[in-house]
Formats: C-alpha cells, sequence, structure tokens
C-alpha cells in the first residue's frame, strides 16, 4: 500500500461528497417539477414525449397503478430488447455481419439489461452488432436507471406525504429521470472520455499489420489446440491485429451514470477503448456514485430533515471505507503462492502486489477501489477480474453485494434497499424502547416491517437455493475454472451478482448455458421486480398515514447514534444470513492459500 | 391498465428513438468532429500502413523488442476477442505459468526479480503498458541485442514512460508499442533476428 494510493482513494471520497448537495437539490427540484436551468430546453421535449405517448402529467397514481405501470414498461422494453437481439442480423449498423443471438442468451440478456444487472453472458465485441448495442443494450441503461430513480422517487414520496392515497406519476417520473438528470450529463460526459481516448465510431473493425509476427499453437473453433499426428501443438503464423471499434463511449458514460456495468467489450472498463487513462478512470468512477450520492441529499431535502439524509449518507461513506480497505490490503499484499523469481512490492517503478488480471495504469489502488465501488453500488462494471483477485480481495465485492448494495448502491436501488434497512433499524430501536417506532413523522407497523421482511428474505432464499442445486448438481458445477473452495465462490458470486442486479463476476464460470441463462435469467427478475413490489406497497401505505410529531420517546433519525445503528443492522442482517457460505468459499481459500495449497 | 399498456408501448418507442438512436449518432457527429484521432481508436501508420493503436497492446516476443504482458485476449492480443485468464490465486495452473515464466526470465537476467506485471496477464487482455520496473528489467537485454548501450536504451524508455496523470492519478507506465517503434526507426534490426 502506498500514500499516492491512499490519497487517490480519499480524493475519490472527497469528490463524491463535494457533489452530494449539488446533486440532492438539483433532483429534488426535478421530481417535485420545480424550475431548473435546463427548462428551457427540456420542457418541449418533455411535453413532446407526453403528447407522442399519450401520458397526462398532472395525474396521480396509486401505488398499485404506479407498479402497474412499471411492470408492463420493464415487460414491453424487455420484449423489444430480445426481439433486437435475435434480428440483429437484419438490422442496421452491422458491419461485422454478426448473426441473431440463440433464444436462451437473449432471453438472458434481455433480463439483465431490463433489470439494470447487465449480467454478460456473451462477449460485446463477437456477439452484439453496433444497432444492438445502442439501441437495444445502452438504451436499457437509459430506462432500467430511469425506473430505478422513479421507485426511489416515488418512496420518498410515501414518507413525505400525509394522508394522500398517491405516490405520483410513473410515466413523469421516468421520463424528468431520462430528461433532466440522466441525458444531458451523458452528452457531456461521452465527450470527457473520447477527450481521454474512449473509442466512438460506427466503422467496421480495424486490421492492422504486426511490427513482430508471432507463432502461438493453432486452435480450433472450439478453442482446443490443434495437435498433429504425433502429439505436438501446430503452430500458426499470426501476421495481423484486428481491433474492435464501436460507438463505445456513449455507452460507456450511462453504463457508469446509470449503475449498469455492461461492458461494450468483454474486458469491460478494464479495456483500453472503454478506460484509457487514469482520469477516464476517476471520471467512470465518479459517475458510478454520483447520483446515489446525490440521492441522499433528495431523500433529506424531500422530507424536510436534511440531517437524516447526511445520517444515512455517513452510514455508507464509512462502509465504503471499510470495503476499500480491505480489497487493497489484500491486493497490495500479492499472492504470497508466486513469491519465487517474482518481484511482488511496490516501488516508485511499479505498483507491485497480486497484477494477475489487472492493468499497469490503474495498478492495485485503483483496481480495488474499482471493485469495491463498483459492487457497492450495483454497477457490476470491471477494471480488473474478480476471480482472480485474492480470496478476501475478492470476498469484498461478494460481500458488498450480499449486503444488498445500499452502500451508495444502484442509482434508485440504492437508496429503495437502503430505506428498507431503515425502516428495520428504527423497528429494532422501537422494541428496544418499547414504543412504536416512527420515521420521519410516520409510525411504523406491522404491515411496514412485514413488507420490509419480505424484501430481505427473497435475497437470501434466490441466491443460496440457485447457488446449491448448482454446486451439487453436473449442469451447475461443470461450469467451474478454479476448482477448490474458488469454484464455490464463483458459484456463489454469479448468484449474488444477479440476484443484487449488480452484473459483475467471478468470471471464469462458464454461464453461456441453457442452466446459466435461464436460472440467471429468473434470479434477475426476482431480484428486481420481487425487491420492487413490496417496497411500493410500503411506500403507498406510509403516505396513507398520519403525521405524528416527534416527541421525547422518538428514536432520533439525525444522529451518530442511527448511523451506528443502521450499520449494526446492515452487518447483522446481511453478513449472518451468508456468513456459512462465506465461510466454506473465500474464507476457506485464504486459511488453505495462507498454509501453501494449491488446486 | 389498457392505456398504461398502450403508454408502455409507445414510450419504449419514442424513447428508443432519443436515447438509443439520436442520442449516440449525435455524440458520434460531435466526437469525430473534435477528437477525430481519439474517436477512431489512434491508430499509428508507419510507411501509409496502419501498424496498431497508440492505446491497444501488442505482442513482442523477440528478444530485440521490450515484451509486453501476457495476455489471455484469444491467442494472444486479440483486439477482437478481449479477456483476461480468471485464473484464481490458488490454481495450480497460475502458479505454474507464473514460475515458469519468471523462471525463463531470470536466466536473462540473473539473480533479480521478477516485477509482477510482467509476468501475470493483464485484465483486458491488451494492455498497451508495462511498469518502469518490467522495462528496467528488460534493458540489458535489448541493448544487447540492439547493440546499443544501456544508457541510450534507458533514455528511449523514459521518452516513453508516462507519469501518473496530473502528477497524482494512476500508476507510472511504459508504452511498448511506441517504445519498440522508435526503437526500431533508432536502430533497426537485422534481418536474421527478425525470425
Amino acid at each position: 500500500m502506498t500514500t499516492n494510493g491512499w490519497f487517490q482513494i480519499a480524493f475519490f471520497l472527497m469528490l463524491i461528497l463535494a457533489v452530494t448537495k449539488p446533486m440532492g437539490v438539483f433532483m429534488a427540484r426535478v421530481f417535485n417539477r420545480e424550475k431548473t436551468f435546463m427548462d428551457p430546453v427540456l420542457r418541449p421535449l418533455e411535453r413532446l414525449l407526453y403528447r407522442v405517448t399519450g401520458v397526462d402529467e398532472n395525474h396521480e397514481m396509486r401505488w398499485t397503478e404506479y407498479a402497474v405501470s412499471m411492470l408492463l414498461f420493464s415487460a414491453v422494453s424487455m420484449l423489444v430488447l430480445y426481439v433486437i437481439e435475435r434480428a440483429q442480423a437484419f438490422l442496421p449498423f452491422n458491419p461485422q455481419k454478426l448473426g441473431g443471438v440463440a433464444p436462451a442468451l437473449a432471453f438472458n440478456t434481455a433480463a439483465s439489461f431490463t433489470t439494470n444487472t447487465n449480467w454478460q453472458n456473451y462477449s460485446g465485441e463477437t456477439t452484439m452488432s453496433y444497432f444492438t448495442q445502442m439501441a437495444g443494450l445502452a438504451y436499457h441503461n437509459f430506462a432500467s436507471a430511469a425506473v430505478g430513480m422513479a421507485i426511489a422517487i416515488a418512496f420518498i414520496r410515501g414518507i413525505a406525504r400525509r394522508e394522500m392515497e398517491t405516490i405520483g406519476n410513473f410515466w413523469v417520473d421516468l421520463v424528468r429521470s431520462c430528461l433532466w438528470v440522466l441525458l444531458p450529463f451523458c452528452m457531456v460526459g461521452a465527450l470527457a472520455l473520447v477527450s481521454q481516448g474512449v473509442v466512438q465510431n460506427l466503422k467496421p473493425y480495424d486490421t492492422v499489420k504486426l511490427i513482430e509476427p508471432q507463432h502461438v499453437p493453432k486452435v480450433d473453433a472450439n478453442g482446443k489446440p490443434v495437435l498433429s499426428p504425433d502429439g505436438k501443438s501446430v503452430m500458426d503464423t499470426v501476421t495481423e491485429q484486428t481491433i474492435a471499434q464501436g460507438p463505445v463511449a456513449s455507452q460507456e458514460i450511462i453504463k457508469e451514470w446509470g449503475t449498469n456495468g455492461g461492458g461494450f467489450f468483454n474486458a469491460n472498463s478494464a479495456h483500453p477503448f472503454e478506460n484509457p487513462t487514469p482520469l477516464s478512470n476517476l471520471i467512470e468512477l465518479f459517475c458510478i456514485f454520483a447520483v446515489s450520492s446525490g440521492l441522499t441529499y433528495t431523500l433529506g431535502r424531500m422530507t424536510g430533515s436534511p440531517r437524516h439524509g447526511w445520517a444515512v449518507w455517513a452510514a455508507m461513506a464509512i462502509l465504503f471505507l471499510v470495503g476499500v480497505s480491505v480489497t487493497y490490503w489484500a491486493e497490495a499484499r500479492g499472492n504470497p503462492l508466486l513469491v519465487v523469481g517474482v518481484d511482488q512490492h511496490a516501488s516508485a517503478l511499479q505498483s507491485g502486489g497480486n497484477m494477475e488480471g489487472k492493468e499497469v495504469r490503474f495498478g492495485i489502488a485503483n483496481t480495488a477501489l474499482w471493485a469495491t465501488v463498483t459492487t457497492d453500488a450495483s454497477c457490476g462494471a470491471i477494471s480488473g477480474w474478480h476471480d482472480s483477485f485474492t480470496p478476501l480481495g475478492g470476498m469484498v465485492p461478494l460481500v458488498n453485494i450480499m449486503l444488498s448494495e445500499v452502500i451508495f448502491g444502484g442509482v434508485g436501488a440504492g437508496l429503495y434497499g437502503m430505506l428498507i434497512y431503515i425502516i428495520l433499524a428504527v423497528f429494532i430501536a422501537g422494541l428496544m424502547v418499547g414504543r412504536t417506532p416512527e420515521y420521519l413523522g410516520k409510525k411504523i407497523e406491522a404491515y411496514d416491517v412485514k413488507m420490509a421482511m419480505l424484501v430481505v428474505l427473497v435475497f437470501p432464499l434466490v441466491i443460496l437455493g440457485f447457488s446449491a442445486i448448482s454446486a451439487v448438481e453436473g449442469f451447475g458445477s461443470s461450469s467451474i475454472l478454479n476448482p477448490g473452495p474458488h469454484g464455490l465462490s464463483e458459484i456463489l458470486y454469479a448468484f449474488t451478482s444477479q440476484a443484487g442486479n449488480n452484473g459483475s463476476a467471478f468470471n471464469g464460470l462458464t454461464t453461456n448455458t441453457l442452466w446459466y441463462n435461464t436460472a440467471g435469467g429468473i434470479t434477475m427478475l426476482a431480484g428486481r421486480f420481487l425487491m420492487i413490489l413490496p417496497m411500493l406497497a410500503i411506500a403507498g401505505n406510509l403516505a396513507r398515514k398520519k403525521y405524528v410529531p416527534a416527541s421525547l420517546g422518538t428514536f432520533p433519525v439525525t444522529t451518530p447514534l442511527f448511523t451506528a445503528l443502521l450499520i449494526g443492522v446492515i452487518l447483522i442482517v446481511g453478513a449472518l444470513t451468508f456468513f456459512p457460505a462465506l465461510s466454506l468459499g473465500p474464507i476457506l481459500e485464504h486459511l488453505l492459500m495462507s498454509a501453501g495449497k494449491t488446486f | 391498465m389498457k392505456k398504461n399498456l398502450v403508454t408502455a408501448v409507445l414510450m419504449t418507442f419514442a424513447t428508443t428513438i432519443l436515447l438509443g438512436v439520436a442520442y449516440p449518432l449525435v455524440v458520434t457527429a460531435i466526437a469525430t468532429v473534435l477528437f477525430p484521432a481519439n474517436a477512431n481508436g489512434q491508430l499509428i501508420q508507419r510507411d501509409g500502413k496502419p501498424i496498431g493503436s497508440r492505446i491497444i497492446g501488442q505482442a513482442f516476443t523477440g528478444p530485440g523488442y521490450f515484451h509486453s504482458r501476457q495476455s489471455a485476449a484469444g491467442s494472444g492480443y486479440d483486439a477482437a476477442n478481449s479477456g483476461g485468464t480468471n485464473l484464481g490465486p490458488t490454481n495450480q495452473k497460475l502458479i505454474d505459468r507464473v514460475r515458469q515464466n519468471a523462471a525463463s526470465l531470470q536466466s536473462e537476467n540473473a539473480g533479480k526479480s521478477v516485477p509482477a506485471d510482467l509476468v501475470t496477464t493483464s485484465a483486458s487482455g491488451l494492455d498497451p503498458h508495462i511498469s518502469p520496473a518490467s522495462a528496467e528489467f528488460q534493458v540489458p537485454r535489448v541493448s544487447r541485442e540492439r547493440g546499443m548501450r544501456a544508457d541510450e536504451v534507458q533514455e528511449l524508455v523514459a521518452k516513453h514512460t508516462a507519469d501518473r496523470q496530473l502528477g497524482f492519478l494512476g500508476e507510472p507506465r511504459v508504452n511498448v508499442l511506441e517504445l519498440n517503434l522508435d526503437l526500431d526507426s533508432k536502430r533497426p534490426l537485422q534481418e536474421t533476428v527478425v525470425k
């Protein structure tokens, strides 16, 4: 670990701290339909969209209509994505003449991008046409993020409103998310990324002549080495390099700003065309947290308690710092099994550490920071392969997702996930003093806690259920790349990532199979919609309630004590659920690695 | 319900046209005007032919060149098939591969430990950089093969070393392709050396 490494991490957190209030105020204004400086351009566009789609912007919805609209939009847009993937061979912007995507993979990908997961069982540059990437995948990066934001805002309204039946209009929240919060920033941000070297074009892949032709073992269509009759591998001479291109920057920016995470290329944000410089890396990291961090301030502002917003922010920031510290420490130590003849010490001339699956320009500090940020948020973009991290370094991303990504979290999803934990925290505080718990002037009663528990229980049920089946059945375990306890970590990570709508992976697992495509698709849909429905039910129920003024017995939600209690609840609920599984995967692997055992 | 279904269909199409088609095309147009080289991948030409991208790595294995990192992209540095090995830290395959590479590299530079990045695969498989430590490690071999003095080669390495961006971001790094191109223009390899 180096001073510079810690400084980069601290600098990043300061940037997030600085953007929280301006972003939060801006979003509160947008969703309260107050004036913003972008109105002269965006209001006409907004009105046009309502006219074309038949939306009455002054219509208010009960939570049930809000939920139905959200489900209908998700279902229709998912179907359209499926059709685009299957039919891409007949659609424009396909210079590489890529064929249609196979049905199971197309279903998995459609579910993945609709749920803001961006789990990828394909590699972008060999599977998806430019049209599919732009109008299918990048489009859903906007749409799914906007849906998440709409739900979070509806939830905040539920808390803020008194004795009302409605929580807003889904279509208005959706459109305002897209037009005000997502699109303008992405226009500017995409160009900032191009200035660093992220590509943005629609041309066919380039072919260049190598400076030094390479002799490599010849492989067949399945990637297996071709052997001569006497058992030696046949050599091939490679004289050219084909360089994949595409409209990358426009997708890269919304991929981070909307915490989607689906890479244009297989290597995601480790690819030099997605993330070419340390500055592009900082911009992308900033984008992953900016909206979610701002939403904590929006929560405080819309409910009339800015200090509550900051108390929630503090809980998130503390959990973030713990995670990044462990990952950075574990990765900087390097791999103890590789000490012979290899220099893993950090110096002025190298970052050292565990460099397998990492890029030189980012080194250890930035890759550890990225892995923490991308799993704190439900982003899932990667700048180094988590599968090749040390056991503890790789466990932090896994645990971050298992805590249901409430450490800043996905756009909207992070905040509404955190609100469930807040309800549990005030409920537990209420139990301790023997009073009906209150939250910002609303009594938290049996119905609310039942719904909150439903959200909390769906998550481990899906993850542990599917992981257990995959670990014991051949159709699941045959996909493992790394033997030993690491294999279990691969499966566990896959279902955790999909249920949490994260999308990052222990990528060694072969997941483009009928089982993983199907089970994964179901997991992602459950992880998204089975969470949102009880959440909207709570929002609708809270909106109906009377305001109860705070009294001496009310547990204050603006203090460090509240922050500490909230962290406690998150860790107890999240960590205890998954500790047995973790102890058989990464923890066991760490102990065996320290003892010098390999697999 | 029915009204919201109609809205869902219309909303999907209207926003797809705006966000899925108009937005990327507008960004492409502006990017092409403002940053034409970057938008198209920063291709380098030699003798009028494209020979690589400034920010995409290439494989170099001959003794007269600085070697790039290990790559798991296709058969190595396949820029249409990016990716890593995904080998876990306790996988015997990883341990064997690294030990083997480290041993063969140590034979050319006896007694020195090999910098970690030189024996590990990158995340993208297309890492254009090596660490300054890895460049320094290879200076004796390259200067011997090229018939250059070590300090001449070190000077070239320094020229292609980028410091942390803005003084503190990222890590110092050496661009392998540009360094090797510069070597070729300063002191071309004998034909016999290139197999």
